[in-house]
């Protein structure tokens, strides 16, 4: 650990650190624009000029220079105060001033470090560069004449994404930062280069000009668009959310977000429910809650009553609706819309064991099934951190388009029961390896794919897309037959906790009552619908498809006459006149934890040991598709957003939706 | 003045072949082998004491660069040389005239160096405007290849050595080395941030050395006749023979081998046939190519031509692409010249280099029609000090430098010009106009 001094204050600093690392541990801020923790050192803004002896008579890169015994690092001399001031001149006199009419303003550093370390006034007389506008696609605007030059965004798309879209063309001062021919950013975390951008070169395109940063209101969440459960900031003005950015979590999302995390937010205010409706004569009409209760009581479910979970749900609406069916003696839920039925009797062998964190450390990964791109993107950053410390990865599976290199060995998974040797090799090679079975082929390869990992000592994962998932099954919500066990049961009446992705059509003769957000597939085929909260609107935990248990917090209000849904399925109680154990939030989170008490400690929750695998295990079946069609709309509030669904128009179907809607 | 025989570029001037039977009948390539066969560091001790300091400007001992590289590879990594071919700084002209007459000098110092440094191949990267000159030498390394000179077992030494030969595209920038490394694997031509040096992770991130054409190209010659041979030209620390180009206001602009530590004055009389109009008719001059302050005529006209004497004046010996300046010229529009010229070429990756150089051209622009106050002067004198030494490469030094000079020496110039300007539009007359 060598040995340095910051301005006279004598520490040791981790071997390998930096000397900006080491002036941050002595407590002194050193500003700078390109250097960022998470992209490689490419110490071109030259603002975190330091004094450093021994060394030339000149200020050196801090972020660039590695920390030696017995350095003397000064950060508080005259030179280090001209050569800021110095470097912060030349970054202005080419950068427009126009904060006034900046999104960036009042969240730019710039902004902040020209208040902090530059000079009072410019001395430059001469007319300012102006630089054409990129097209860099529906989610980021660009305003090129305020770019510093910094290059975040080349290397995060490099780094990062694993896509070469974006670069600087040209030279000197006529260097312009661009995507490759002007095209969009197509991949599916290209708006995090607007959190990077320091400067209002890239900004949000969404929310252009729509809120000053000071006006938010700002609210820790987690976001449920996919099973990763990154963790969110909603930023809310009066009763709508405004934004969603990531927040730093190293263990869960870095500080990345998918777009969709990120952009569906808009989708919050459109197709909402906020009435209660119920069908009359074919034809949903407005209702009053009153009716609606009496009309469910009226069918006398009695234990006939089921409960299926929708993508999206909290733990708490889940428990609600649990609690609600047992008193009425009923133990029909479930939340896997789709029909699948895998063995759930141990949560370890449909968990992603590996961990997040982890999976950057596995020498070998084979992925059966998933399309990880867009099942999780914030999962195939880690791969793509791990390929880059030399892991091999093969798929099973039809072709995507990976980020890093990767070996397909077709579309039927009978192959994992004769692998090619080289695989076999590659596991038993590697230090750590992971196996990774995606929702789609859990029906045809779990057995196997786990056998296949406890032979290579590999860890077993399952990687599920939806947020409410892990959570749903820790309560719960699985049948041994899955959806199909529903149907066999015929309930007169069957909740629906936002359940847009199952298949209403066996369940003609039930009373179906849809607790949900959105205007959507599950509202359409509703009988009675009762409006409810989002994630936005309500308290809630999420487990992440590792068992990661997380609380998100209310950010704002449900519109209308909507409601949180444990309000509604507390009134159905009464409705039905059955007793639930719960009066209010803290009481249901309580029996909830008191049920299931991994739910009410945030981390990882553990499952326990793997079961004993059944070596005998064969994989069946092909995989002609994944179960995601359009990364952009997988879930109701994404499906509402015009955001989401100009992304998906434009990025993935090469904007002919659009031109048939003009 | 050099004696003929003392010249290490006999065929400087192209009066004879510059193909391999020629070049052998001139010395070249005469027992390489022997010379190999002194061993890794018994080349690089006669290197280093014969002084020789690099020749591509900045005069780093060349044999102390080589001793930096690895002496065996750790982990399999094979070591490069890199020749620096690239000579695009306005003035300088010598490594052209070496290539395209004498490029086995430069092919059999490459494997001598290559040897000596324990490099597995040459990479000699080229100026992409230099079309004939790389057609010359890549027929040049060629014929060493056919006559078994490199390649396996290279001139029947034992050592295998590759020569390649790679083509510039006319970026000013790639003649910094690690820039050239970076161009060489095919990226965008940007310096690199040092540390790592090239010692260590440089050519694909292997251990390399970049090296001046004329540094490789004076080797052998070195070997054969001698490290005290090649000290006893020049002053202390300022040792060997070197090639002058001398252009601009002389009567006969050539390029020519000198010993270093020779006057200005004899270069100038011997070589050139004197300054136009006469000693007396000379304004400045910038001794070491482009980025090298200028030395006004009184300065310079008795100072030696070497690292340490131009040092002294506040300039430098560059690559020694001498530009000399009569009275007739406009001294500040050369400057802004050379102004644009850094601005055109700088890379744009750091801030201070990528905005300090548009910025120090306009103001050289206004200067040198005198649109400008006073104060200006000490602004831009202000603005070349907060480029210098903050940029990642030396660009920024460079296009800082000749601006210092112009200041340092011409500032009453500056100051009758702002004047004069001003006075045209000042009130007085303006009024008297209407």
């Amino acid at each position: 650990m060598p040995k340095v001094t910051v301005d006279g204050q004598e520490l040791e600093v981790p071997e390998g650190a930096t000397v900006l690392q080491a002036c941050e541990l002595a407590g002194k801020e050193i500003p700078r624009f390109c250097y960022h923790e998470r992209l490689s050192i490419a110490g071109n803004c030259r603002m975190c000029l330091v004094e450093v002896k021994p060394g030339p008579p000149k200020p050196q890169a801090s972020c660039a220079l590695p920390a030696t015994e017995g350095q003397e690092i000064r950060t508080d001399s005259e030179m280090v105060k001209t050569a800021r001031e110095g470097v912060m001149e030349f970054l202005l006199i080419n950068h427009p001033l126009d904060c006034p009419i900046c999104d960036q303003g009042g969240e730019c550093d710039l902004q902040d470090q020209s208040v902090a370390y530059g000079r009072g006034a410019t001395r430059y007389e001469e007319n300012k560069r102006a630089v054409t506008e990129k097209y860099m696609g529906p989610l980021i605007k660009t305003v090129m004449t305020r770019c510093i030059h910094c290059t975040r965004c080349v290397r995060f798309s490099e780094e990062i994404a694993g896509v070469d879209e974006i670069g600087a063309v040209g030279r000197g001062e006529d260097m312009q930062i661009t995507t490759y021919l002007e095209q969009a950013a197509e991949h599916e975390l290209s708006a995090n280069v607007i959190d990077l951008c320091p400067v209002g070169a890239l900004t949000s395109r969404p929310y252009a000009f729509e809120a000053r940063p000071w006006e938010l209101k700002k609210t820790l969440s987690i976001d449920v668009s996919d099973a990763v459960g990154a963790n969110i900031r909603l930023d809310s003005r009066g009763r709508e959310v405004m934004r969603a950015l990531p927040r730093v979590n190293d263990a869960v999302n870095e500080e990345w977000l998918s777009d969709k995390g990120r952009y569906m937010v808009d989708g919050l205010s459109k197709r909402r429910l906020d009435k209660v409706f119920m069908r009359k004569r074919g034809k949903l009409q407005p209702a009053t809650w009153d009716e609606a209760f009496k009309a469910i009581a009226k069918a006398k479910p009695g234990k006939a009553i089921a409960a299926v979970a929708g993508d999206m749900v909290d733990c708490e609406t889940m428990f609600a609706a649990k609690a609600l069916l047992k008193a009425c003696g009923s133990k029909l839920i479930e939340g896997r819309q789709t029909g699948m039925d895998y063995d759930v009797s141990n949560l370890a062998a449909v968990n992603f064991n590996s961990t997040f964190e982890g999976l950057e450390h596995a020498g070998a990964i084979l992925i059966v099934g998933s399309h990880i791109r867009w099942e999780a993107p914030l999962v195939n950053v880690r791969i793509r951190k791990a390929v880059k410390r030399g892991a091999k990865v093969y798929v099973v599976g039809p072709y995507w388009d990976t980020t890093y290199p990767a070996e397909f060995l077709g579309e039927d998974l009978g192959v994992l029961n004769k692998l090619p040797k080289d695989v076999a090799d590659a596991f038993k090679n590697a230090e750590r390896g992971a196996v990774i079975v995606g929702g789609g082929a859990l029906k045809g390869a779990h057995g196997k794919a786990m056998a296949l990992a406890s032979d290579w000592g590999a860890d077993f994962n399952v990687l599920h897309f939806s947020a409410a998932r892990m959570g749903g099954l820790m309560l719960g919500f699985a049948q041994k037959g899955g959806m199909a066990d529903i149907v066999k049961a015929k309930p007169k009446v069957l909740i629906s906790l936002g359940a847009d992705e199952m298949d209403y059509e066996p369940f003609t003769d039930t009373l179906k009552v849809y607790i949900g957000h959105h205007g959507d597939k599950g509202a359409h085929s509703a009988d009675i619908i009762l409006p409810a909260a989002s994630y936005a609107e309500k308290d809630g935990t999420y487990v992440n498809t590792e068992g990661r248990v997380q609380f998100a917090e209310k950010a704002v209000f449900a519109p209308g006459d909507a409601r949180e849904d444990w309000t509604i399925l507390r009134a159905l109680a009464d409705a039905l006149k059955v007793e639930v154990g719960f009066d209010n939030f803290a009481q249901l989170q309580s029996a909830m934890i008191a049920e299931v008490p991994a739910l009410g400690e945030e981390g990882l929750a553990d499952y326990g040991a793997l079961p004993k695998v059944d070596a005998k295990a064969k994989a069946e079946g092909t995989m002609s598709a994944y179960p995601i069609k359009d990364f952009y709309l997988t879930n109701p509030i994404a499906r509402a957003s015009e955001v989401m669904q100009r992304c998906s128009s434009e990025l993935l179907h090469d904007g002919e939706l659009a031109e048939a809607a003009e | 003045m050099l004696a003929d025989k003392d010249r290490i570029f006999t065929n400087l001037y192209g009066f004879q072949d510059w193909g391999l039977k020629a070049a052998q009948q001139r010395g070249d390539w005469d027992d390489t082998k022997s010379l190999i066969a002194r061993g890794h560091d018994n080349i690089i001790e006669e290197v280093k004491a014969s002084g020789l300091r690099g020749r591509g400007g900045a005069g780093f001992p060349t044999g102390l660069k080589w001793s930096f590289m690895p002496k065996e590879s750790k982990d399999g990594r094979p070591s490069f040389l890199v020749i620096n071919a690239d000579e695009s700084e306005p003035g300088s002209c010598k490594d052209r005239e070496i290539i395209r007459h004498d490029p086995h000098k430069l092919i059999e110092g490459a494997l001598v160096a290559g040897y000596a440094m324990r490099a597995r191949a040459a990479y000699i990267y080229i100026r992409g405007e230099y079309i004939r000159e790389a057609e010359t030498l890549q027929a040049a390394i060629d014929e060493a290849y056919d006559a078994g000179l490199i390649g396996k077992n290279a001139s029947k030494s034992g050592y295998d050595f590759d020569v390649f030969l790679h083509r510039g595209a006319g970026a000013y920038i790639c003649g910094e080395e690690t820039a050239m490394i970076e161009s060489l694997e095919g990226k965008k031509g940007q310096p690199r941030l040092k540390p790592p040096f090239p010692a260590g992770a440089g050519l694909y991130g292997c251990p390399t050395t970049v090296n001046n054409v004329e540094s490789i190209a004076v080797v052998p010659t070195i070997l054969r006749r001698g490290a005290s041979w090649f000290a006893s030209f020049g002053r202390e620390n300022n040792k060997g023979t070197k090639l002058f180009q001398i252009s601009g206001h002389v009567n006969k602009p050539c390029v020519v081998e000198e010993a270093l530590s020779i006057p200005f004055s004899e270069l100038i009389e011997k070589h050139c046939g004197g300054i136009i109009g006469g000693k007396d008719n000379l304004l400045a001059v910038i001794p070491g190519g482009s980025s090298v302050p200028l030395v006004p005529a009184e300065q310079i006209w008795d100072a030696p031509m070497d690292f340490d004497g131009l040092k002294d004046l506040g300039s430098g010996l560059g690559t020694a692409g001498v530009i000399v300046m009569d009275k007739s010229t406009d001294i500040v529009r050369a400057i802004s010249r050379l102004s644009y010229f850094y601005k055109h070429e700088s890379c744009g990756q750091c801030t201070p280099c990528r905005e300090g150089t548009g910025w120090m051209w306009r103001m050289m622009e206004r200067l040198r029609t005198g649109d400008a106050a006073i104060e200006e002067i000490d602004m831009l004198q202000q603005v070349t000090k907060q480029v210098e030494g903050h940029t990642i490469c030396a660009l920024g030094d460079a296009a800082a430098w000749p601006i210092q000079g112009l200041i340092r020496h011409f500032r009453p110039e500056l100051e009758r010009r702002i004047e004069e300007h001003n006075a045209k539009f000042a009130p007085d007359t303006l009024e008297a106009a209407e």
